[in-house]
């Protein structure tokens, strides 16, 4: 059964909601509820098979994890091993991917973004051992509507309004706007997206003039990226309105991308919750390293903060590009965000022409205009049409 | 308020001078830093890594909401809880 896509799902889903309305109203928690249910969705999801045997074991590697980080957390090994093994089924399952497949599960990779969150908070002294229950932990990182694919939710956040038992009349707004989040999302997936994929389907470069050729490739990335923005953010609004119905006012995942006025907006903008994770846990920890070691040690280059920012963008969506798979397209679309953002951060910090007018009107209208046919091309290559149409020149 | 916070506050304050590069951080004591474009997040780490060199305490990138953390005396009062 596939979340927010099959009938059955939201069969499913109403009677929960429904239930969940009638505890939320009369004044009792909606935590339990939240993690029955969720064990019920994910066995309808996963089946009885392989795929359940590898979320059972990734939840035991990552809970003794946690648990024996816990007791010792600034000890850097451990939080090292910790991470590593948190980690290690997602890489095994990547690496395995185009063959076998190894310890995969559907919400693989976005669970463990949850899990290791709490690894790094832990490690962090930020989340204590007393704060590590089992009841908690489980319904954090099983909890059903984020669980497939996001939005990736913090478990400090999660779980302050898990526990949080809210007012009558205020649980009420929460599932007003539930119910209507719901709505709009399937508005977006189920209309929006379906139109706009009906535009998208791969076309060879053929031998009109350029332009035209060129036009019509753009025509096609652009459905692409229509698709790809309402199937995901209609996704993503689903996920949030379920969430807001068993009472956790989960983060919202997208805000008008297509306006962002720099590569750097596009990524407050688009998929927020990866982009604003692999901010705090890798860009941030790596480039305070960089300039930690760096001091230390004397390396020049360090001592520059638009070059240390240049190789946390590089390398931070590099690791984003290796997550989504280990795959030409996905490598390359990180390696090209990265090199966006590296290339944006020597604009806005050392581009004198660009700080002198970045508040005029041309300007802005000038850095929105190419900021959004630069995402259009990243779109290109995540989507494929540019291995395609390389493949394509290629052959002949 | 004694000496010593008083010299905190005033390290602190010049640490994110330097680190903004621009003294008007004196001038926007309770104004929001990153909406005036004065820090942004490679500023931030580098406020949290001259934190550390110059005090001895850490904060995690996580640690603190970016809302308790963005105007000069919000700054100063999460170094001085934790020097104290």
């Amino acid at each position: 059964m596939e979340f927010f896509a099959d009938p059955a799902f939201f069969v499913l889903l109403a009677a929960v909601v429904a239930v969940a309305a009638v505890l939320g109203l009369t004044g009792h928690s909606l935590q339990r509820w939240g993690l029955v249910t969720s064990v019920v969705f994910l066995a309808c999801l996963l089946g009885s098979g392989p795929q359940t045997v590898a979320l059972i074991t990734f939840l035991c590697v990552a809970r003794v994890c946690v648990v024996v980080l816990a007791g010792n957390p600034g000890d850097q090994q451990l939080f090292y091993a910790s991470a590593g093994l948190t980690m290690l089924p997602l890489v095994v399952y990547k690496l395995t991917a185009s063959s076998v497949s190894l310890w995969g599960f559907a919400g693989i990779s976005y669970v463990t973004f949850k899990a290791l969150q709490v690894v790094f908070e832990v490690h962090d002294g930020l989340i204590g051992r007393d704060e590590l229950g089992l009841l908690d932990y489980l319904s954090f990182l099983l909890f059903f509507p984020q669980f497939t694919s996001g939005p990736i939710d913090r478990s400090r956040r999660f779980l302050a309004d898990a526990h949080r038992v809210p007012p009558q009349d205020e649980y009420a707004g929460m599932l007003a706007r539930g119910i209507l989040l719901l709505l709009a999302g399937m508005g977006y997936k189920l209309v929006l997206a379906q139109l706009a994929q009906r535009w998208w389907v791969l076309e060879p470069w053929g031998d009109g003039p350029f332009l035209a050729e060129l036009a019509n490739q753009v025509r096609i990335t652009y459905a692409y990226a229509a698709y790809l923005f309402f199937d995901f953010a209609g996704y993503s609004l689903m996920a949030m309105g379920a969430s807001y119905c068993l009472g956790i006012r989960c983060p919202r995942n997208f805000r008008a991308p297509f306006l962002a006025s720099d590569v750097i907006d596009f990524w407050n903008r688009w998929h927020i919750t990866l982009s604003t994770w692999f901010r705090d846990f890798v860009f941030m920890r790596l480039t305070r390293t960089l300039m930690l070691r760096g001091r230390r040690r004397g390396w020049r280059w360090a001592r520059d903060r638009v070059r240390v920012a240049q190789v946390g963008f590089v390398a931070d969506m590099l690791a984003m590009g290796c997550w989504h798979g280990l795959t030409a397209d996905y490598l390359g679309y990180g390696l090209y965000h990265g090199v966006l953002l590296a290339g944006n951060e020597w604009l806005q910090k050392r581009s004198g022409f660009y700080r002198a007018h970045r508040r005029d009107r041309w300007m802005r209208a000038l850095m929105w205009f190419v900021t959004l046919q630069l995402v259009m091309l990243g779109f290109a290559i995540f989507s494929g049409q540019v291995s395609y149409l390389v493949k394509g020149a290629l052959n002949g | 308020m004694g000496d010593a916070t008083e010299s905190v506050r005033e390290r602190t304050l010049s640490l994110l001078e330097e680190v903004c590069g621009d003294p008007a951080v004196h001038d926007h004591l309770d104004d929001d830093l990153f909406e005036l474009g004065l820090l942004d997040s490679m500023g931030a780490i580098e406020l949290l890594v001259g934190i550390e060199d110059e005090f001895g305490v850490s904060i995690a990138p996580t640690e603190v909401p970016r809302s308790e953390m963005n105007t000069p005396n919000k700054i100063v009062e999460q170094v001085e809880k934790r020097v104290a």
